[in-house]
């Protein structure tokens, strides 16, 4: 599936940041890229939870929905070369780096046409070619590794960042702070950035740990730190690409914390009964969207029209992602057997 | 008096009953008190026992089963909840390196009374990291005591005597059938550790199993039953230590056993079994002792997976024909 807008390279914006008086900082391309990216994922995750409702989709089925400017930012403030690694919540983040909506549908279906044949699933898209180390399903567990493809690319001398993304719940695992101290004393090219939604299932922030400010754990290892409002997309690009600077300056790991929320429920299961109306609410109404469309109408960088023209696009590719789901076949039972070895003739006990 | 109760509601009864009758008992764990468990065990425990006994934890398996060893040690009688098997990897350290050995480290001096508990095996299009069995790791190592259930009524005795255990105990349940419903006896119930149980007489062939896939087993057995087959089932409850004696006497009568066990077959608790009934029922077997595991795969997402991964009633039936030399 085609991009409606032809992506931007980070290099190129970077010339365009200085704010002009109507306080645009960017190109019209990257704010209607970045538009395009986040109705992108919050079509496509809505169009999830529909098929979910018809068991099209089985199994867990985490969206989301909420956390759309964080993606979007990923595509202007890092490089397609830097690594990416991230938990189950990872829908947008396969999108962002470039999976087609069609292979990411097929794969929510289970088809072999899936970005992992219907192997993964809904917590593990994997790309090569995207840079893209998936989607992990045990809390933290993506931190050392994220640690680790770093290590490789200080490894192997290259210029590239490894984006090692988790959620708050995972900050409390003993996985971040063996990876904070060894990035630090080995000064890896590394990313951490703390997706905090409030909530880890039912138990918010505050229930976790004495420090509530997550970023402030960086401290404890002497790594910088930020926390920047995961809501703006334009904050949000700005504390990445300082912070992906910072790294690629030499400088050494950085921890940034992305205030954020997700709007429904854990997975589809959850009633999500522990936070008040008037809190989504609250969010809501700083919908990263809506306040992209707010900026992009009212500093007049694109007429309604054109926006227009950006959803129209996007309903057609999630339809034709939907339908490309529903017509494709399941794997083959006997596939069971493939992908476990690279061994080709491995004795496997089948008895 | 007995009531009919779903696995869940049998779990939540004996972790209630063992906190009102001793004040050592807490229960630790992952959304276990204000969410009510994950998949609702812990209904209820936290509006009666406070957030003392009732305790949710962040993220932090390895953390706070550590947490629970040391509290055991030091006198109380920890129940941690994992949210799955799956979650408790992160905590082998403290069960397989701590809790199984303080016992043998200190020659005595500290005793570890903890249960470990939660579901294990597959649970549906779960995919790979969530889909695993248990059981044989844990029971592999000398220590460690192992239950898997799924009668609610052994949930309750079972549970309840493992946490009155002054060992540690590893507890598996099964997330798909927290709902199963079963008669469970009012109040005090025990069921003792190490016991197998007859669920079905027979006397043609003998099929053991646990967990869930006595689920699978039963149906099998009634459409054997139809075709003049009469199958002796057991579920053995606990895997260690093992009930071999139940198991000998059953294939003295029946002279042919299916082992049907959702783990893994390398090395497994089907494997420990065919070796025990070689070496102890020798004279009494009429046909090699046949399983049936998981696939010697992981466990991919897509559903037609699923179906070729796990064992089901039509499977269970044509491996007891392997045995009884049926051609089908
Ligand atoms: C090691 C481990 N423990 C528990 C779980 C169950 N679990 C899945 S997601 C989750 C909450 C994680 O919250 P957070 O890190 O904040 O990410 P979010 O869901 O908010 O994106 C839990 C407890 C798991 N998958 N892995
Ligand atoms: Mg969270």
């Amino acid at each position: 599936m085609s991009q409606v807008i032809e992506k931007k390279t980070s290099k190129k914006d970077s010339s365009s940041e200085a704010t002009s008086s109507n306080g645009v900082s960017f190109s019209k391309e990257t704010y209607l890229g970045w538009y395009e990216t986040m109705q992108r994922i919050r079509k496509f995750e809505e169009r999830a939870l529909m098929m979910y409702s018809q068991n099209k989709i089985r199994g867990f089925l985490h969206v989301y929905i909420g956390q759309e400017a964080i993606a979007a930012a990923l595509t202007t403030a890092v490089t397609s070369d830097d690594p990416i690694v991230t938990a189950y919540r990872q829908h947008g983040i396969g999108i962002c780096r470039g999976l087609s909506t069609a292979a990411c549908m097929a794969e929510l279906f289970g088809k072999k046409t899936g970005a992992n044949k219907g192997k993964g699933g809904s917590m593990h898209f994997f790309s090569k070619e995207h840079n893209y180390f998936g989607g992990n399903g045990i809390v933290g567990a993506q931190i050392p590794i994220g640690t680790g493809i770093a290590y490789a690319e200080y490894y192997r001398e290259t210029k590239n960042l490894c984006v090692t993304m988790f959620g708050d719940g995972a900050a409390r695992q003993g996985s971040l702070h063996e990876s904070f101290n060894m990035a630090m004393l080995w000064n890896l090219p590394v990313l951490y950035i703390c997706e905090n939604n409030g909530y880890a299932m039912g138990t918010s922030v505050q229930r976790t740990s004495n420090v509530v400010d997550i970023h402030m754990i960086g401290d404890a290892y002497g790594m910088k730190h930020k926390a920047v409002d995961g809501m703006d997309v334009e904050k949000t690009h700005l504390a990445i690409k300082e912070a992906a600077d910072h790294i690629r300056d030499g400088k050494g790991p950085y921890f940034l914390e992305i205030k954020t929320y997700r709007y429904r429920g854990h997975s589809v299961s959850d009633p999500a009964k522990y936070r008040t109306k008037e809190e989504l609410t609250k969010y809501k109404e700083r919908d990263p969207i809506l306040i992209l469309e707010d900026k992009i109408l009212d500093a007049k960088i694109a007429s309604e029209d054109e926006l227009k023209d950006i959803q129209d696009a996007i309903k057609t590719e999630i339809n034709e992602a939907v339908k490309f789901a529903e017509e494709s076949e399941y794997p083959p039972a006997s596939d069971l057997y493939t992908d476990n070895y690279l061994q080709e003739d491995y004795p496997f006990i089948r008895d | 008096m007995a009531r009919e109760l779903t696995l869940r509601d049998a779990l939540n009864e004996a972790m209630r009953e063992e906190m009102q009758r001793d004040d050592r008992v807490f229960l630790m764990g992952e959304e276990v008190a204000e969410y009510n468990g994950a998949y609702k065990v812990s209904r209820g425990l936290l509006d009666e026992f406070g957030p003392k006994r009732v305790v949710d934890t962040p993220i932090a398996e390895l953390g706070f089963a550590g947490i629970g060893v040391g509290a055991a040690m030091n006198g109380l009688r920890p129940i941690i909840e994992f949210m799955t098997w799956n979650f408790a990897v992160l905590a082998f350290d403290q069960i397989v390196n701590n809790a199984a050995k303080t016992l043998s480290q200190s020659a005595g001096e500290f005793s570890c009374p903890i249960v470990f508990r939660g579901p294990t095996g597959s649970a549906g299009q779960l995919a790979q990291q969530h889909s695993q069995t248990f059981e044989s790791w844990m029971a592999n190592t000398p220590g460690l005591k192992v239950i898997s259930i799924v009668d609610p009524a052994d949930a309750k005795g079972l549970l309840k005597s493992a946490i009155r255990d002054d060992d540690p105990v590893c507890m598996m349940e099964s997330e798909q059938m927290y709902g199963l419903k079963g008669e469970v006896p009012e109040g005090e119930y025990l069921v003792p550790i190490g016991k197998a149980a007859i669920r079905r007489e027979g006397s043609d062939v003998t099929i053991v199993s646990f967990n869930k896939m006595m689920e699978v087993v039963k149906p099998a057995a009634e459409e054997l039953a139809k075709e003049g087959i009469e199958a002796e089932v057991i579920d053995l409850r606990t895997i260690r230590p093992l009930d071999y004696q139940t198991l000998v006497n059953s294939l003295k009568k029946t002279n042919r056993m299916v082992v049907v066990d959702e783990s893994w077959p390398f090395a497994g608790v089907s494997s420990e079994i065919a070796y025990a009934m070689q070496k102890y029922a020798f004279d009494y077997l009429d046909a090699p002792i046949t399983r049936l595991n998981a696939a010697d795969t992981s466990l991919p997402y897509a559903p037609t997976f699923v179906e070729e991964y796990l064992p089901n009633p039509e499977k269970v039936i044509r491996a007891v024909k392997e045995v009884m030399y049926i051609n089908a």
